[in-house]
Parts: C-alpha cells; structure tokens; sequence
C-alpha cells in the first residue's frame, strides 16, 4: 500500500535519512525502531509532505505522492498524528476534532465519526467543548489521534505517541492502536520504545543513522540479540 | 456635562471606523504575524475609488442612495483585488524571510500605494459627495446626525458578521487554525495559502467600508489620508491586544473615546495653552503606555503558547 523508494532526506548538508527502501502492506501495522535521531520522524515528515524529501519517491496505493501540495496528503487517505501532538491549542476538543474532518463535505456523517472517536476515548466526550490547550499530555495525545482519524483515512502515520507520557497513558493510548488496527486501519508507527512498537506491530524495521540496518517480523526482532542489546536495555 | 456626552458619541462614531480599519491590521497579523503597514492605504484607496465612483454615478443622474451603494461595491471590489494582490506580490514571496523583510516591504507598499493615489488622484483635497441625507437630531443637549448612527450601526454589524464567520463557519475554522499553527492546519487539508489571502481580502473590505464611512463623515479626502488613519488603527490594534478580533473592535472604540474626550477637555487642562487641534497626541500617548506596561494589549494572547 505504501512502498518508500529510495528516501532521501537533509536539512542543510546533514543527512537525516540516506535512502532508504520500505513498504508497509495493506492492513498491516509497521514500526519503525531506532534511536533518537536515527531519522525515523524526518522518514514521516517527509512521506506526509511536512518536508521535502531530496531524493526518492513514495507511492500510496500504486500513486505517486512524493511531490504533491502537503494539504493534498491527507485527501490521499494518509492522516499523520504528529510529534509532540499539535492539537490546536485555542480551538475546543470538539474543534480539534472538526478540523481532523475538514477535507470532508457536507455528505460525510461527521457525526458517526464523533461517535466512533468517543467510544475509543471517552474522556474526549468528557472535554468536548474545553480548550485543547487545556488537556494533559496523554489527552492532547487522544485528541491528535481522535483527529487524523476523524478524515477517515486509510493509512495511520503515528509519530512517538508514547513520547513524554506517563506508564498508564502510555498504555491507554496503545490499547486504542492496537483496536484501531485490529479493526483494518494500516498503521505505521514511530517509537523510541522499541519493545512497546514491536509488541503492537507485525513487522518492522530499525533505523541507525538514516539507514535501514534490520528487518523482520516483529516477534522475530524482539528476539533478536542485536535488537535486544541496543534498544531492549537487555 | 453636555460636554462629556458629546465626546462620548463623537468618540463612538470615529472609534467605530478605527475598529474596521483595526480588523485588518489584526486580522493578517493574527495569521502571518505581519503588520501590514499598507493597510491604512488600501482604505484610503477606498475614499477615493467611492468619490470617483459615486461622484461620477451621482453626475449621470443617478440618486444618492444608489449612486453610494455603487460607489461602496466599486470601492470594497477594489480594495478586496489590492489586498489580495498585496499578499499574492508583496508578502507571499517572503514567507519564510526573517521578520524585519516583510515588515519593510510594508512600508515599501504603503510609500508606492500613496503615489499611485497622488497620480491618479492627484495632490488637492477632494470633496467627498454627499450619499447620505444630512438630518441632525438633538436629545439632552446632544447633537447627532444621521450619518453618524449609520457609521455605528454599519460597523457594528460588520463586526458582528465578522465573529460569525470566523467562530462559526469552516473557513472562520481553518482560519483560527491557521493562525495557531500552519503546519498542522495543513495537515488537516486546509490550504494555507488560501487562508492568509482570505484574510487579507476581508480585512480589506472591512477597509474599504470603513474608507467610505470616514469619507461620508469627514466630507473630504486626500492621497495622504491613509497614513494617520492607518497609525491611528494600528494603536487601536495594539490597545486591544494584536491579533485578537475582539481586542480590535474595543481597542478601536475606546482610542475614538479617548481621544475625542481629550480633545474636548485638552483646552481646559492645559489652561487653553493647547487646543483641540492637539488631538492626535493621545493616540500616540496610548500607544506608548500599552507598549510600555501592557505591550499585549488588553485581550493579547501570551505569546509560546504553541503545543
């Protein structure tokens, strides 16, 4: 569904990611593991348009969108939950939520989204008309989830959602990835908690100074000794 | 006491027309945080469009009323393609340059806008045509016109249009979002671009409206009207806290309350050493005092605020 080709990405003369190769399959959830600044969130931010890439391509679904306007990624069907959540901190949670259903018209029932948002984190319903900027960290967290899936897309990007929570959170909010998936979406997920990312996904790959370096079923990487001496602490 | 009454509507009527200019400054600067120094311009450019406009209609035979809505529809209709081409030359290419460039080129704009206005135009006081009927009431002592509860009524209005759209439809939506954070928003899908030229065109209407009002109250015009309009506005904006719609519309009332109030009283506390003529200081006095004790404006949002 998603094939990365060659992905090369750089800010000034520092090379965040050194062309890297990957695909993530329809239905399945993909991690991608590796150390801060392994060039995991510049790989996101460069398939969801945040910045250009240098070199490469990525097509979704057989298309190329490796040079489309960034506002056009979500109408493709990809919804990126961003690093460091970025609700929008003035507008309420239920704004928040409308903003994640703007690409849609009037036709679309925004409001059996609502519903399905709510039953996957009823402390949202709870704050629905408090300001965003008002939540905890792990709310703010439900929130930027609650709105990429409010587009109805078809592939989830997640970008270190487990980042600054507490262990509770933490888990609360894998707990709801891990139904979001079971029930289809395709998801690829970005984690500095290399054992958390691997125990919500099917496959994954690790990442070390812009490349590539390992891949393999989840289960089989977690396993692994080099994959457990380097981010499992073991 | 008839006095202070007085004041207090005179105030009203030009603090309503410094709250739509306002808007405009506060409104780009709520979303691209520039202040947009040719905005006092684009509505003197709306005083004269309307004077072209309207006088020319009124010539041909037309009636007042009619004469001045055309001349209303010319001049928001100008001034909407100048915001807009102001975005699209003169600021969208320097997005992403440091601060001061903008802001530079602001000025730039307001310097080319105010010849083209003296060439086209040229360097005499125009008379504004008379649009509206001239009746004059008095209660308790209070002279107001009819023109002058127009102005309030009109500007009330707009504004209170203006906080429909931006607190209860989508773009008014994609708007507020966009002024929080841009990337986000366009993650969303809402296309930037069209946001801030959005802003610009509204402000510009809003500045045009108020462009005719100051023309229907003040009966003349000039190509450097802009200027003090513009300051004036822009002190009106900080006083309410830039970038805050609502900070906007006190901001401009209360600064035409003051100021008319001080110019009624300037004579009277300097011991008729400084007359009326004085009154542009107070702006310039407010300005400084917000800048000094409260540079965020009686509404303004902390800044870093940003999740």
């Amino acid at each position: 569904m998603l094939e990365v080709t060659g992905l090369h990405v750089a800010y000034g003369g520092i090379q965040a990611v050194r062309s890297i190769t990957f695909h993530v399959k329809e239905g399945e959830t993909v991690a991608l593991i590796g150390a801060n600044g392994a060039g995991k969130s510049s790989t996101l931010k460069a398939i969801a348009r945040v910045i250009d890439a240098v070199g490469g391509d990525v097509h979704f679904c057989g298309e190329k969108i490796s040079r489309i306007v960034p506002h056009d990624i979500i109408r493709k069907g990809i919804a990126l939950v961003p690093e460091g959540r970025g609700v929008f901190p003035r507008l309420s949670v239920l704004e928040n939520l409308h903003m994640g259903a703007f690409i849609h018209d009037a036709a679309v029932d925004v409001e059996k989204d609502l519903k399905m948002v709510y039953d996957y984190f009823p402390r949202l319903r709870e704050r629905e008309s408090q300001l965003a900027g008002t939540l905890s960290g792990g709310e703010q967290q439900m929130l930027a989830i609650g709105r990429a899936l409010m587009s109805r897309p078809k592939m989830l990007l997640l970008d270190e959602p487990s980042m600054g929570l507490a262990p509770i959170m933490v888990q609360k909010i894998f707990e709801v990835i891990r139904a979001v998936a079971a029930a289809g979406m395709t998801t690829l997920l970005i984690e500095q908690n290399a054992r958390l990312a691997l125990q919500s996904s099917q496959r994954g790959y690790v990442m070390e100074s812009g490349e590539i370096t390992l891949h393999g079923d989840s289960p089989a990487l977690l396993d692994d000794s080099k994959v457990r001496a380097a981010y499992l602490g073991e | 006491m008839d006095i202070f009454l007085q004041q207090i509507i005179n105030g009203l009527v030009q603090g309503s027309i410094y709250a739509l200019v306002a808007l405009g400054y506060t409104m780009v600067y709520g979303i691209m945080g520039l202040i947009n120094f040719a905005h006092g311009e684009v509505v003197m450019i709306g005083t004269l469009v309307t004077i072209t406009v309207a006088g020319s209609l009124l010539k041909a035979g037309m009636p007042a009323l009619l004469a001045g809505l055309g001349g209303l529809s010319a001049s928001v209709l100008v001034c909407m393609a100048l915001g807009w081409g102001l975005e699209r030359i003169a600021y969208r290419p320097l997005r992403n340059a440091p601060r001061l460039t903008p802001l530079i080129t602001a000025i730039g704009m307001s310097i080319i806008l105010q010849n083209l206005a003296m060439m086209i135009w040229g360097r005499n006081y125009l008379t504004f045509p008379a649009l509206l009927p001239k009746i004059d009431f008095e209660v308790a002592g209070v002279n107001f016109s009819a023109i002058q509860i127009i102005i309030v009524l009109v500007s009330a209005t707009t504004m209170g249009g203006l906080l429909l759209l931006v607190y209860r439809t989508k773009l008014g939506m994609a708007m507020r979002a966009t002024a929080q954070n841009p990337a986000i928003a366009s993650l969303m899908g809402v296309n930037i671009n069209r946001v801030i030229a959005a802003a610009f065109i509204i402000g510009s209407a809003l500045g045009a409206l108020a462009g005719v009002m100051v023309g229907s109250y003040y009966e003349i015009a000039h190509y450097q009207m802009g200027f003090m309009l513009g300051l004036k506005a822009f002190t009106a904006a900080v006083l309410g806290g830039i970038g805050n719609l609502a900070g906007a519309m006190l901001g401009g009332v209360l600064l035409g309350i003051i100021e008319a109030l001080g110019a009624g009283y300037i004579g009277d506390l300097t011991g008729g050493f400084l007359g009326s003529h004085y009154q542009d200081i107070f702006a310039f006095v407010v300005l400084i005092i917000v800048l000094m004790f409260k540079p965020s404006g009686l509404f303004g949002e902390k800044t870093g605020e940003r999740a």
